[in-house]
């Protein structure tokens, strides 16, 4: 049972440390298998309409391999049985030919058809999401016109993985659907025959992808270049990215907490079992056995036990690991998974873990070769108790034995405290995540925002176009906003990041700071995230430079004026009349934030899907209830999981020092129950200790577990969002019950085998 | 506890005790055969039968054991090892349960007591002292004793118990700074601190020099005197049986011999 309690502290470092490196190299190379063979671009760029012929112009950029054109245009798609307008985009297929960058993998159905009347491909999970099948229909407002679009297949692209609206922070396979249909009928209905808006990129080996995003620029600035990215940047593959990262972070933390535990105990248990195997060593070594003979005696023990949790931890990490990247494909659409752990994962976590359990029991193996024959063989000297203080006197006798044991074995106090300490931080770190992620959550979309839809526009429009939104059906209020595409630079620091002009007294999606305050745009300069300051090194007070990637490409120097606090983002406002009056384009918006009297939405909805020239609608509630929908499932299994780690973990510290004790003080105990202690007094004497522990445990726990959740929260801080630092006083509840939970389990397990304590075979054997 | 109205009997037989232990000394063996009928029976044992299975043989430890145990008497147990004397000793005592018979302790019979009921049994009733002394080792030696006074019902002071076994000046060691002798007696004084009606010594002197042996055996003889306590000793050593008032010889789980000693023999006239 001791031994099983340790193998499964090892096998749940090891599980955590091989479920971590399959998934890691599963995403790894399941990426890079499926971007190498759709031939995902290298470089991205959108500009306002390019005519074709610059296409030439761009492939003889040197080093890039070949560029492919594209117009790609975000429509509203009305879906029957669906009341709400679906966010469409649409990305035209070559007319001719094959894609040569971002190639459709075809999952129903076929291609369209070259000069068919508007056949479309689908992504796999809208259709999914709505039960579409090769056949069906569904309409779109196309350039000024409602027209019917009929679905010949559904595919996946490399462009696409993680799927978001723009705007959005979660995949809504409901509410975004990705249609690619063929170049010449999406160019006529859009009016972009013989140009293009958007193109990418491969390049040669080698090439220096900066340099190629700088003479692209220069190429599509006069044609509204809103300005290239590399890969890096493009946001499906940066999700993935940062996933993986998060991974390799994961993969660093955890299993470290479980194998040092797993260090602590195989050192507890073999120190034990060397004690009572003393005088046996001492008859091998004076037999003539060599000190390295015995040393590998126990080594080997060490091993086996230690082997046991790994293979174990193999079976669980690799099981783990798989549904883990299943896990994954859920969020992350890959047409194929490569899950197939090399033999790396498994070999690396074995090292690791038996090296810790070895670390673990190198001092007691060296304390048994040090151990001269004839000490060996003599009783071990008792253990010099210290009166200590005089605070001890108010104690009854019972309580003075667990205080003197503490105070005798401080090492070991100190370490079991913190084995529990870390069951205890490690359930903390799993929980708050519900908090942290609850609270972004309620921050963003119901403290921060008050409006229920936002409109976005194709192209900006007079400023009057907000009066026709008002006078739509159980439309209540509505604010106008505008955004202008710009790069914003301080030094050599540069960043891209839209500005959005607000008017001033604006209530429905106001400037929010984290610390509850709402922030007024300012007429006389930037209010910006705090994180984009960061980004830029900007402060208060100095002035950043500002290309203007759109309209008459101004650059400007504004002055910050005031930071504010976001979770999502790096955004950057302004007042809206000042940003128009900078642009110089009249007063203009792009689109408006409305409020509604839900009770009849369905009328609006249907007068929505009909709206020419709208890019997205995007609902408050349905994102809020897709974010916690997605979260919660993951979420919760996560943290089930991690519940079910920490409390292995807590039984392994807690079962083991039992024991230990148990043992070392069988003695004692008969005695107790010879002098007529009944069970219950005699439990207090053997598990008041491990009680106390647990007390200080809990604390010291949270501490950590708080110390972890920061460290954590940092390490996955990123531009697009950075989850809070928030643990409800609810959550160091929880985790401390689990725990303790798991320790009085362990004590009643123990208690029992108290009760059948032989009480004279024990007297009868010398001390 | 309801079962053994302890504090008032004790009381009793300590008065009782002490003359009745006094005036032996003065009484020809056949007159204190005649009054052991008038004393009062501290404990008596009935037809006990202890039997060991260890797999294919069976041990008998204990066959058909009669014995009475009066108030206040001295009584040493001899015999070959392995003849049964620890189990009828903890089977008196409360530490273990015969295969057959009974145990009679104030009208209430042993045998039929569930654990708690003899846990009680030993806390309030009953000392016990080992050949290893099995002493607390992180508790100090008055602390050892002071274990004890706190959960019996009538105890003396942890230091009058110590005072008792001559080791006052050795209250704040701890056992591990104290000789097996001393700590011997430091387990007696724990097992009397509660004045018991029953004191059971399983070879005391067992693991001790033949001096120390004597300062043990002396504090176990003052006991037995100044407070009347009914007192059982298992020993190897013939000699100290002269200390008795009743030597029980044992053989093969049986009694087979009780010798009454006229005279009680002091431990300074003790041929080792
Ligand atoms: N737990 C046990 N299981 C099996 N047999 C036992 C057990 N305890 C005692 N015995 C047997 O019962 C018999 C009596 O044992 P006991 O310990 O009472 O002897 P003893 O007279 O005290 O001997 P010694 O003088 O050596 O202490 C012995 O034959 C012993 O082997
Ligand atoms: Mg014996």
């Amino acid at each position: 049972m001791q031994v099983l309690a340790i193998a499964l502290v090892v096998a749940s470092g090891t599980a955590l440390l091989v479920m971590a490196l399959t998934t890691i190299q599963a995403l790894q190379e399941t990426t890079a298998a499926y971007y190498e063979r759709a031939r995902f671009a290298e470089i991205f760029a959108q500009a306002k309409r390019a005519p074709e012929r610059l296409l030439r112009d761009i492939t003889s950029i040197p080093d890039v391999a070949n560029a492919e054109s594209r117009v790609v245009h975000g429509a509203i798609l009305d879906i029957r049985d669906f009341n709400e307008p679906v966010i469409g985009q649409f990305i035209s297929l070559p007319e001719y030919g094959p894609q040569l960058h971002n190639m459709l993998v075809l999952r129903s159905g076929r291609l369209p058809t070259a000069g068919a009347e508007y056949e479309v491909v689908v992504n796999e999970p809208f259709a999914d999401a709505h039960g579409l099948v090769a056949g069906d229909h569904f309409d779109a407002v196309l350039g000024s016109q409602k027209r019917t679009l009929r679905i010949v297949g559904t595919a996946l692209s490399p462009e696409f993985v993680y799927a978001i609206a723009p705007g959005g922070l979660m995949p809504d396979d409901r509410r975004f659907g990705l249609v690619w249909m063929g170049r010449e009928r999406l160019a006529a209905a859009l009016d972009m025959k013989q140009s293009f808006n958007s193109v990418t990129l491969t390049l040669l080996r080698g090439a220096d992808p900066r340099e190629i995003i700088a003479r692209l620029d220069t190429l599509l600035f006069p044609y509204g270049g809103t300005g290239a990215y590399a890969r890096e940047d493009q946001i499906s593959n940066w999700f993935l990215q940062s996933e993986i990262r998060q991974q390799i972070n994961m993969s660093r933390i955890m299993p470290t907490i479980f194998l040092a535990v797993a260090a602590f105990l195989t050192n507890m248990v073999m120190a034990r079992l060397i004690q009572t195997e003393r005088r046996e060593i001492g008859l091998l070594k004076a037999f003539g056995y060599s000190d390295w003979a015995i040393g590998w005696h126990y080594a080997k023990m060490v091993l086996v036990i230690a082997s046991i949790g790994v293979l174990l931890g193999w079976g669980t990490g690799a099981v783990l690991g798989h549904w883990n990247t299943s896990l994954y494909a859920n969020f992350y659409r890959f047409p194929f998974l490569l899950y197939r752990p090399g033999p790396q994962a498994f070999l690396t976590s074995a090292a690791i873990s038996l090296a810790a359990a070895l670390a673990g029991s190198l001092a007691v193996v060296i304390r048994v070769i040090r151990l001269p024959p004839a000490a060996a063989m003599a009783p071990p000297s008792p253990p010099a108790y210290g009166r200590a203080s005089a605070a001890f006197d108010v104690l009854d006798e019972p309580t003075r034995i667990i205080m003197r044991r503490l105070i005798r074995w401080p090492l070991r106090a100190g370490l079991t405290t913190l084995g529990l300490a870390m069951s205890v931080a490690v359930l903390v770190l799993a929980l708050q995540w519900m908090d942290a992620i609850n609270h972004l959550a309620r921050t963003v979309f119901e403290t921060a925002q008050h409006q229920d839809a936002t409109v976005a526009f194709s192209d900006f429009r007079p400023a009057g176009a907000e009066i026709n939104f008002r006078y739509l059906p159980s439309v209540l209020a509505t604010e106008p906003y505008r955004n202008v595409a710009a790069q914003l630079s301080n030094g050599h620091r540069v960043e891209r990041q839209g500005i959005v002009g607000l008017p001033e007294d604006a209530r429905l999606s106001p400037i929010y700071d984290n610390v509850g305050t709402i922030v007024r745009p300012r007429k006389d300069g930037l209010v910006m995230s705090t994180k984009l300051a960061e980004l830029l090194h900007v402060q208060v007070g100095e002035t950043a430079r500002i290309q203007i990637l759109e309209g008459a490409r101004p650059t400007l120097d504004l002055p910050v004026v005031q930071t504010f606090e976001t979770y999502i983002g790096t955004p950057v406002y302004m007042e809206i009349e000042a940003l128009n009056r900078l642009m110089r384009d009249g007063r203009v918006i792009s689109g408006v934030h409305v409020s509604l009297d839900d009770a009849t939405q369905t009328e609006l909805l249907t007068r929505l899907k009909e709206l020419p020239g709208i890019t997205a609608i995007l609902f408050r509630k349905a994102a809020m209830d897709m974010f916690f929908a997605t979260m919660g499932e993951t979420i919760v299994i996560f943290i089930g999981f991690f519940v079910t780690f920490a409390v292995i973990l807590s039984f392994g510290v807690s079962y083991n020092s039992i024991r230990i004790a148990l043992s070392e003080r069988s003695r004692e105990l008969a005695t107790l129950a010879v002098l007529g202690f009944s069970g219950w007094e005699i439990s207090y004497i053997l598990l008041g200790e491990i009680g106390l522990l647990a007390i200080a445990a809990i604390p010291l726990g949270c501490l950590i577990g708080y110390l972890l959740s920061w460290y954590m929260a940092s390490a996955f801080a990123t531009e697009l969002y950075r989850v809070p630092l928030m643990v409800e006083a609810a959550t160091y509840g929880q985790a401390s019950i689990i725990t303790a939970a798991t320790v009085i389990a362990c004590a009643a397990l123990v208690r029992r085998r108290l009760d059948r304590l032989d009480l004279i075979g024990v007297l009868k054997t010398r001390e | 506890m309801a079962q053994f109205p302890s504090a008032k009997v004790t009381a009793i037989c300590v008065g009782g005790g002490r003359t009745a232990s006094s005036e032996l000394v003065a009484l020809g063996a056949e007159r204190w055969l005649t009054m052991a009928h008038e004393r009062s029976v501290a404990l008596s044992a009935r037809d006990l039968t202890k039997t060991y299975n260890t797999g294919a043989t069976e041990v008998r430890a204990l066959n058909h054991v009669d014995l009475d145990l009066y108030q206040g008497e001295l009584v040493v147990l001899l015999g070959p090892s392995g003849s049964g004397k620890s189990t009828l000793l903890n089977i008196l005592g409360g530490l273990d349960k015969p295969t057959a018979g009974e145990v009679l302790f104030r009208d209430h019979d042993l045998t039929k007591a569930s654990d708690r009921e003899l846990n009680l049994y030993r806390r309030d009733h009953v000392g016990f002292v080992f050949q290893f002394y099995n002493l607390i080792p992180s508790l100090t030696a008055r602390e050892n004793v002071a274990l004890v006074t706190e959960i019996a019902p009538n105890p003396m002071s942890p230091s009058d118990a110590l005072n008792l076994v001559g080791l006052h000046d050795r209250q704040n060691h701890f056992p591990a700074q104290l000789s097996g002798g001393e700590q011997q007696r430091v387990a007696i004084a724990r097992a009397i601190a509660k004045r018991p009606d029953l004191l059971f010594c399983d070879e005391p002197t067992g693991a001790l020099d033949s001096k120390t042996g004597i300062l043990v055996l002396d504090a176990i003889l003052r006991i037995n005197r100044e407070m009347g306590t009914t007192t059982a000793l298992i020993t190897h050593n013939a000699g100290i049986a002269d200390v008795a008032n009743r030597v029980i010889f044992f053989a093969d789980g049986r009694i087979v011999n009780i010798k009454v000693n006229e005279t009680q023999r002091s431990t300074s006239e003790l041929a080792w």
